[in-house]
């Protein structure tokens, strides 16, 4: 037994007995619930880690094998078969959120299905299920790749993705319970809160640990992106959740800021989540899989330096657009405007280094649909990274803001750039993951590729005339001086577009299912790669070599 | 790392050279910035600079720096709704002045209580009234000639001033029905018995099995005080008009029965202090246009 499962051990045991007191002596039966699934957790763990030490397997596994990286690809595995787990979870409960508001009574009258708690529900598992599972697993896997380094420590990869998976499943739960601090993205409580913290960090000194070791001399570009997004986040987390838990035995606490300082803070934290967790944390997954895949070498070096600090500077201060004509003051809202528009450069050089990345194998689009669609998604992270600077224009905003428009805008990035980027990196990684010759079928990828494309379309056309039509309407006058429409008639106006948003939800949700069978299939297929490690090549070759 | 690790590489396709770094197999062209790129880079950025000088822009020690063209939020929104003000104006004096019923007489003002009218209903009555005061199951339609309290200018003034069963206000419209069944006054039997009987008096079917004549007894004894011997009801005292095919809450007999072992009671806020008087003058000129005015 190793230092570090001793205290693995005896910490996960400590917890068992408190999390059953709490259980036992909390009201809120929610509550009481999250307590015993922790202490089932920490029980758990405590099995585990007992068998790993009488099953006979060595103390600490080899750093080398042969003079190969011994790569530790466990949790990485574990994080893509969560990733689209969490995403079809995702992408069904969008779809049913947007039924209900093309068709009310799919509320059904029960507190557990209404929209109010199925929308953070649905946010949370694209975002942070989805998302933060292809984030996870992609980093531990690029960062072991271009380090020629196994990941860093022993328990601690699985402690990340067991840990943050227990979050999503507490964070989830507490939302159909009810249980919700009712800011937006960052609804789970305190508790909660604190648990992703511990992940959090822990999953920050994996990461640095094993680019400590790395055998290579330079520091690969997506690991700077991922480590913008791991330690970004985790000061983004920390700040919009301080919090006083009203009692140890209570999910309720209050945050620290109030007012306008809250709302500051909070969109703060909204628009870095989009900002770090969705853009450079994806943009990290582009800089290792569109090169790998495209067997071509990154564009511009230069680029990549100068948009990425580019990005992370000027990114920090957008927040306040979401505030315009609200409270806050207008020196605020005048930076968050301005910044953002400075911010329309520095996202498009992670566009252009991606594309043009391509040079030289652009007829690869007709051949390989995994490539096109790691492409397409780079042209719509341009187009929403065009769009927001443009929504974030004060008087753009003013007709934009609380319409569907705004809706539309965050789903083509969320559908065409973020989850089409993981899409591909996913079908690159579960042939080399699960050592197989190659995908079961390109077909089906080429397939889920025009089905959810088309999807996409419909749910953003969609957003964008109701969106219009909907800021229109609010704000029309009559000659007389008097508002033209009811806020009523404004939403039985929108009922036509929501019904094609749902649709194009619908086919996007058809899309990831097939790709889900796809890879079933790829994963079950005796084919395996001719060489095990197929992919560890000598140095100084290219792939093409 | 090896000579041939770092070693400057040319790119065969592009001819560009790499930076001689090596990932994984992954390598990086040596690529200059794409002027275009910079060039639009800096404009934002030249233009962000300009816009801090002529905006409020950045927070000092006490206070902000305030733009040179002394632009505030709160000036537009005064301005905006000052321009709105004069856009209303000519007409708006004649509102204050005139009663509902000097409005409805006027061409140019009911016109304008009427615009006025629908816009405030749609913020504040819509939602139990329904768009159009179609209303709903427990919200009367105004669009019919039923009025529980009255349809005459007057009346209706008064109920959107005073609301209907609003605590605290003297002059709100009260009445409350007995729960016949709850507080034991009538038979479960008896209940059933008077819910056919109004069913009769509206000319709806009736069960065979219903005792018609029991119905109209209790009728007699407990319902015909304020609804009326011919169940035609009294707006003195908002009791509906039983006999046609309005009704507030059903006409089956579930909802009937309901009605009586229960009773009923809408609550509808007291306008007053909330709206201004020219307001509630449109809402009533707009209330009472709908089709049911009297």
């Amino acid at each position: 037994m190793t230092v570090g499962e001793m205290i693995g051990m005896l910490i996960a045991a400590a917890c068992v007995l408190p999390l059953i007191l709490i259980a036992a002596m909390a009201e809120n039966s929610g509550y009481a619930f999250h307590a015993a699934l922790g202490a089932a957790a920490a029980a758990a763990s405590v099995i585990l880690i007992g068998n790993r030490c009488f099953d006979g397997t060595p103390a600490a596994p080899p750093q080398e094998i042969d003079g190969r990286p011994n790569y530790n690809l466990g949790p990485v595995k574990f994080a893509t078969v969560a990733a689209m787990v969490w995403g079809l979870a995702g992408f069904i409960v969008g779809l049913i959120i947007a039924l209900q508001l093309a068709f009310p009574v799919l509320n059904f009258d029960l507190p557990w299905t209404n929209f109010g708690r199925l929308r953070p529900l649905h946010t949370s598992a694209v975002i942070f299920a989805f998302g933060g599972n292809a984030l996870i697993g992609t980093s531990f896997y690029v960062v072991q790749r271009t380090s020629r380094a196994r990941l860093a420590g022993d328990l601690s990869p699985w402690f990340v993705v067991l840990g943050y998976n227990l979050f999503i499943v507490i964070a989830g739960t507490g939302y159909l319970l009810g249980i919700t601090q009712s800011k937006e993205y960052a609804e789970p409580e305190w508790y909660a809160d604190l648990w992703l913290t511990i992940v959090w960090v822990v999953y920050l000194l994996v990461f640095l640990g094993t680019l400590m070791k790395r055998k290579e001399p330079h520091i690969y570009v997506a690991n700077w992106f991922y480590l913008g997004f791991i330690l970004t986040i985790a000061v983004l987390h920390i700040g919009n959740n301080v919090a006083v838990p009203v009692s140890i035995l209570s999910p309720k606490s209050y945050g620290l800021w109030s007012g306008v300082q809250d709302a500051m803070f909070q969109w703060w934290y909204g628009h870095n989540a989009v900002g770090f967790f969705l853009t450079a944390g994806f943009l990290a997954m582009m800089y290792y899989f569109v090169p790998k895949r495209a067997e071509r070498p990154i564009y511009s070096y230069r680029l990549s330096i100068i948009h990425f600090w580019a990005l992370i500077f000027i990114y920090i201060w957008a927040g306040p657009h979401h505030l315009h004509y609200t409270a806050l003051p207008d020196w605020a809202q005048t930076l968050g405007m301005t910044f953002s528009i400075m911010l329309w450069m520095p996202s498009w050089g992670g566009m252009i280094n991606g594309i043009m990345t391509l040079s030289g194998a652009w007829d690869r689009l007709r051949t390989d649909p995994v490539l096109r669609m790691m492409v397409v998604s780079l042209a719509f992270y341009g187009m929403s990274t065009f769009e927001g600077p443009l929504m974030s224009i004060k008087a753009v905003n003013g007709l934009s803001h609380y319409t569907d428009w705004t809706v539309g805008h965050v789903h083509s990035g969320a559908l065409g750039w973020v989850a089409y980027i993981s899409f591909g990196a996913i079908y690159c990684l579960v042939p080399w993951l699960w050592n197989r010759k190659g995908l079961y079928s390109l077909k089906l990828v080429s397939w889920h590729f025009w089905v959810s494309t088309l999807g996409i379309v419909f749910y953003i056309s969609a957003m964008w005339v109701s969106g219009i039509l909907q800021g229109l309407m609010w704000r029309a006058y009559t000659s007389l001086g008097f508002l033209e429409y009811a806020f009523i008639e404004t939403v039985a106006a929108m009922h036509p577009f929501y019904v094609i948003r749902a649709l194009g939800g619908g086919l996007f949700l058809l899309g990831a299912l097939i790709m889900a069978f796809n890879l079933w299939m790829t994963v079950r297929s005796k084919e395996a790669a001719d060489t095990p490690e197929a992919r560890v090549l000598p140095p100084g070759q290219l792939a093409t070599a | 790392m090896d000579q041939q690790h770092d070693a400057p590489h040319v790119d065969a396709v592009t001819g560009q050279a790499t930076t001689g770094h090596e990932w994984d197999g992954i390598r990086e062209l040596n690529t200059p910035l794409p002027r275009w790129w910079l060039g639009i880079f800096y404009a934002t950025i030249v233009w962000s600079i300009g816009y801090w000088v002529v905006y409020p822009a950045w927070p000092l020690l006490t206070g902000a720096t305030k733009g040179v063209i002394g632009y505030a939020s709160r000036n537009d929104i005064t301005v905006e709704m000052a321009q709105l003000k004069a856009q209303r104006a000519a007409r708006a004096a004649g509102m204050a002045d005139a009663t509902p019923a000097q409005i409805k007489a006027d061409p140019a003002l009911f016109q304008m209580a009427v615009a006025q009218g629908k816009a405030a209903f749609g913020d504040n009555c819509a939602a139990c009234h329904g768009v159009g005061g179609v209303g709903g199951k427990g919200y009367p339609n105004l669009n019919d000639d039923e009025w529980l309290w009255g349809g005459s200018l007057d009346a209706i003034q008064q109920t959107i001033r005073h609301g209907i069963r609003v605590a605290g206000d003297n002059d709100t419209r009260v009445s409350q029905m007995p729960a016949f069944g709850r507080d034991g006054v009538l038979k479960r039997e008896e209940i059933i018995a008077v819910a056919s009987h109004v069913r009769e008096l509206a000319g709806l079917s009736t069960e065979a099995k219903a005792d018609l004549p029991l119905g109209r007894k209790v009728f007699a004894d407990n319902c015909a005080a304020c609804h009326g011997a011919d169940g035609k009801g009294n707006q003195e005292l908002g009791a509906p008009n039983l006999t046609d095919a309005i009704s507030l809450y059903g006409m089956d007999m579930a909802s009937l029965t309901e009605t009586i072992s229960n009773s009923r009671g809408g609550v509808m806020p007291a306008w007053a202090g909330r709206l201004d008087d020219t307001t509630i003058k449109a809402l009533t000129v707009y209330v009472h246009s709908l089709g049911g005015g009297q």
